[in-house]
């Protein structure tokens, strides 16, 4: 997009930044705005300045269930500077917003679903002055009992989110025969808490009227067409009016899928005729975004008594809070993955998403790969347990491989080498074993507890455990996945130079670095300039489900190869020789028989080539409404840790001692950026292992900043070893992988079967916590699980306890 | 109020400051320095990490009016004069930034313990860096970042602080 004549633009962040080198595919090619990260001058979106510009804030309910009775703005309005304070009666278009349905208010005009709400939002000259406003409102609530149990909530008779009822989805596959006879049947109930994304970059932007009664938004988002439309229809523009360019993105996991304060920002610029800028605070950040859904996980295997998987029946409750968001979406990954990488012949899994008042959750890396994989895992331990086997052995046993067939009857036509990873975390070399209490004493940092002084040693055990995990790759179930590409071939100061222009969000994964590998090695030039992300090039789709360098990437590639087919056509009609005999290496024409035809900027002169592409994976088909069946996914990923830990088994206290985890790439398109999100995915894995967990009672958050909700630091981090393989996927762009989510997916249950081989309790939760290894209590909070009536599984939990230490 | 300090060996001045500001705000909002990040705002998280008087603190928790007459150093300060620094160049080369909203806290923090500790051990790399929460990385590539960038600084010499 271009700024409007006169409106001063904020700094973009990627500033045409430029890449140099001679480093294409494969090679680790140092990001083009890292210069920029380690001074301090990359902009980020709370970065922005304009002079002139006012500050936005929000008020939000503090209650998680309400109506509101009356709202009294007038000691807002008195405060000096304020400039507007606006409601739901001013959003001019839609009222509501959503990814997959348009359920949420922009703001709350009469009922409220989740603590944290929008109710009005305010412009100042200063935050502070801003925030003064709000707190100067009066609101009047009829405060109502929240809904705050997924599982209670799609009981008969359950009080009602919304109009509809409280089912978001319910995905139904069933396989072979779910009743067919097994030697040993393995139950187990398990739960996961609401994990939150944590970036360190809050939700932000800086919205500016534009001269043609439009708007400009420079923000931090996943995706910027997504955006646009939803923004559009509420501002009542065509969307044309509404452009976007991508500001500094400080990390997203998921959490910048849906709108955050885009709409409102856009809204007070227009009514203002001000530039607009809106930062949250961490504790409104929590409130600002959709978290990891909270799942409740009824497993039951049948296995034979040599260790071979018969069946698998699962019931799979997930809160969704109080709008739909990606739920949907959630839902099928859960249920489509339910029985993880294993071959299982029968199957009957059943995944529900509710409406609860609790806090809306959606997207975050892994997104119901996670929840599954901590159950199906933790059973895979139990089955080896009770056939007698090593739980690597069993696993091996069962594990898919190419030409295996998934639970949703889709065959799986790439490589999936899941024994081979195992094989590979197992045998990897084992850290030091523990330091004897000696004379000299242990270094207190090696130990649980640290510097905390704890422990010298004694009570420490030490565990060792196994995960591994599936997810697919890119949007699923038919939906129409696709990037955009623009690529122009020039002569710029006597040399050639590429510009590649494309909507995805970089989000600090590295695409900027691979779009510019790609696009050296697809035309061999040297010099690769990356034009800021914006609405003024087609959709790139969501720099999520780890699709990025897949359908992006793909993008790029085909876009630059026609470019390149438009070169072999100016050089095949002047040299005479045939297109198909030409080639592009280190800036010049290459012909396979004549060898350098000539030097590229001779070849192209004043020329500008240009093409865009829009580029689509194989399509994938919807499931079967009632048998769950169909090709809903386009690639599958598997990734596998192996967990060492020490467990103070007196305090509780876990110090994990080394993560060793291995995964098939397809290609390594940049290894220092791979190894990266593999460290980066295995951390987060960790976080919902052992502390992460917004702690939500009553509808109502308690731990709503980085004080309460801890997020793993560098002591809480083990070394990591990384191996990486290269099975290349014959459907995909250079053979890649999507490689972002999936050691997300496997860290969590490597580290809590470590936790239970060093202490042997159930441990049937994450985030586990001290007393639930100390004391071994039942899982505690506002609803423990109890399996409604119809579930046939239902004494799953009973048996599960039972059998419990 | 009027805050007058000396920011990356310049003086500065800010008019209008409210009292309730802090550091962070002024450096951001009114000094054009936003390379100090906002993530947490409460002490926690250490992306706002600056040197006031030679020692890192977090710039969110200094109040405006305690940087008064005060020698601050940030990010943009940290590298030599208009090349990167080593610490800077050295989380560069070792893939140690991705979306980098960590990084320039990470940087200050690394380049103090570099001079007070040339030489770390990784326990004494992970205690320093203990204060500043990074989400990307896993921490990885920051320890390698570090190594690398104690390995290129001259062995044993420091400079004996910020200023």
């Amino acid at each position: 997009m271009t700024t409007v004549p006169g409106t001063p633009a904020p700094t973009a962040p990627a500033d045409l930044a430029t890449v140099r080198g001679d480093t294409g595919v494969g090679a680790s090619v140092l990001r083009p705005d890292g210069t920029l990260k380690v001074t301090g001058e990359f902009a980020f979106s709370s970065d922005l300045w304009m002079a002139d510009m006012l500050w936005g804030a929000t008020l939000r309910s503090p209650h998680p269930r309400a109506r509101i009775r009356s709202m009294d703005i007038a000691g807002a309005l008195k405060l000096p500077g304020i400039a507007a304070v606006l409601s739901a009666d001013d959003v001019p278009g839609r009222k509501t917003f959503g990814l997959e349905a348009a359920d949420q208010p922009v703001l709350a005009d009469s009922q409220i679903r989740y603590q944290g709400e929008p109710l009005l939002i305010i412009a100042a000259d200063h935050p502070e002055t801003a925030r003064r406003a709000a707190a100067a409102v009066t609101v009047d609530y009829e405060v109502l009992t929240p809904v705050t149990s997924a599982e209670a909530a799609l009981l008969p008779g359950a009080e009602p989110v919304h109009p509809g009822g409280n089912l978001v989805r319910h995905v139904r596959i069933r396989r072979g025969d779910p009743q067919a006879p097994a030697d040993i049947m393995v139950p187990g109930c398990y739960q996961v808490g609401m994990q939150d994304q944590a970036f360190l970059g809050p939700e932000s932007g800086l919205a500016v009227p534009a001269e043609d009664g439009g708007i400009e938004l420079y923000v931090a988002t996943q995706w910027l067409h997504v955006d646009q439309a939803q923004i559009a229809v509420s501002l009542g523009m065509p969307e044309d009016k509404v452009r976007l360019v991508l500001a500094g993105v400080g990390g997203a996991f998921g959490a910048r899928e849906d709108l955050s304060m885009q709409i409102h920002a856009c809204l007070l610029a227009l009514h203002t005729g001000r530039p607009v800028k809106m930062v949250y605070s961490r504790e409104e950040s929590f409130f600002g975004h959709v978290h990891r859904h909270p799942a409740t996980l009824y497993y039951e295997h049948g296995i034979t008594a040599d260790g071979r998987l018969v069946s698998v029946t699962a019931r799979v409750y997930l809160d969704g809070g109080a709008y739909m968001s990606s739920s949907p979406a959630v839902v099928a990954n859960a249920a489509t993955l339910g029985a993880g990488p294993y071959e299982v012949p029968n199957v009957a899994i059943d995944v529900y998403a509710a409406y609860t008042n609790n806090p809306p959750c959606g997207a975050m890396r892994g997104f119901g790969a996670v929840q599954a994989a901590f159950a199906y895992e933790s059973q895979m331990d139990q089955c080896a347990r009770r056939a007698g086997l090593d739980p690597v052995e069993f696993r091996i046993r069962n594990a898919m491989s190419q030409g295996s067939v998934m639970p949703t009857g889709q065959v799986i036509d790439s490589a999936a080498p899941v024994a081979e990873l195992l094989r590979r975390v197992r045998d990897a070399p084992m850290p030091a074993p523990p330091r004897p209490a000696g004379a000299a004493g242990p270094d207190l940092r090696e130990l649980p507890g640290g510097v905390s002084n704890t422990t010298h040693g004694e009570g420490v055990v030490r565990g060792v455990g196994y995960g591994v995990g599936i997810k697919n790759v890119g949007f699923s179930e038919g939906f129409d996945d696709y990037s955009t590409a623009r690529v122009r071939l020039g002569v710029v100061a006597g040399e050639p130079a590429v510009t590649v222009h494309t909507a995805a969000a970089e989000v600090g994964q590295g695409l900027v670095t691979v779009q510019a590998q790609i696009a050296r090695t697809e035309l061999g030039v040297d010099r690769v300039v990356i034009h800021p992300a914006d609405t003024a090039v087609g959709s790139a789709g969501s720099s999520s489900a780890s699709r990025q360098t897949y359908v992006t990437g793909g993008a790029v590639q085909a876009a630059c190869a026609a470019v390149r087919a438009v070169v072999f056509g100016l050089a095949a009609r002047r040299f005479g020789v045939p297109p198909g005999d030409l080639s592009l290496a280190g800036g010049k024409v290459v012909s396979q028989a004549a060898g350098v035809l000539c030097e590229l900027e001779a070849l192209l002169g004043s020329e500008v080539i240009e093409e865009t592409v829009t580029w689509r994976h194989r399509p994938t088909y919807p499931l079967d409404p009632e048998t769950g069946q169909g090709n809903a996914h386009v690639q599958y990923a598997f990734a596998a840790h192996r967990a060492v830990v020490d467990v103070d088994t007196e305090l509780g206290l876990v110090k994990v001692v080394e993560l060793a985890s291995a995964q098939d790439v397809g290609k390594a398109m940049n290894p220092l950026a791979l190894a990266g999100q593999i460290h980066g995915g295995t951390a987060q894995g960790l976080g919902l292992a052992l502390m992460e967990e917004i702690q939500v009672s009553g509808g109502v958050v308690r731990n709503p900043s980085f004080t309460d909700y801890l997020i793993p630091t560098i002591l809480d981090m083990p070394p990591m070893k990384l191996d990486i393989l290269e099975l290349a996927d014959p459907h995909a762009p250079y053979g890649l992988r999507g490689a972002g989510e999936p050691p997300t997916i496997s860290s969590t249950p490597a580290i809590v079967a470590a936790i239970r081989a060093a202490t042997g309790r159930p441990l049937t939760r994450v985030p586990v916590r001290p007393d639930d290894i100390v004391l071994a209590l039942p899982a505690r909070g506002d609803d423990p699980p109890e399996p409604p009536a119809d579930l046939s599984p239902a004494s799953s939990c009973a048996l599960w306890a039972a059998g419990r230490g | 109020m009027r805050v007058t300090c000396t920011v990356n060996g310049s003086p500065a001045a800010a008019d209008d400051v409210w009292e309730g500001e802090s550091l962070l705000f002024v450096l951001r909002e009114r000094l054009s320095l936003p390379g100090s990040k906002n993530a947490c705002e409460q002490g926690e998280c250490g992306s706002c990490t600056v040197y006031l008087d030679g020692v890192v603190v977090c710039a969110c928790l200094v109040a405006a009016g305690q940087a008064q007459g005060r020698d601050i150093r940030t990010v943009e300060g940290v590298g030599d004069c208009g090349t990167l620094g080593t610490v800077q160049q050295a989380f560069l080369d070792a893939g140690a930034v991705q979306c980098g909203f960590c990084t320039p806290g990470l940087i200050v923090a690394a380049d103090d313990l570099l001079r007070r500790v040339p030489r770390p051990a990784d326990a004494e790399i992970r205690e320093a860096l203990a204060g500043n929460l990074c989400r990307c990385t896993g921490y990885e590539k920051i320890l390698d970042a570090v190594r690398l960038a104690a390995s290129q600084r001259p062995g044993g010499v420091t400079d004996g602080g910020a200023g």
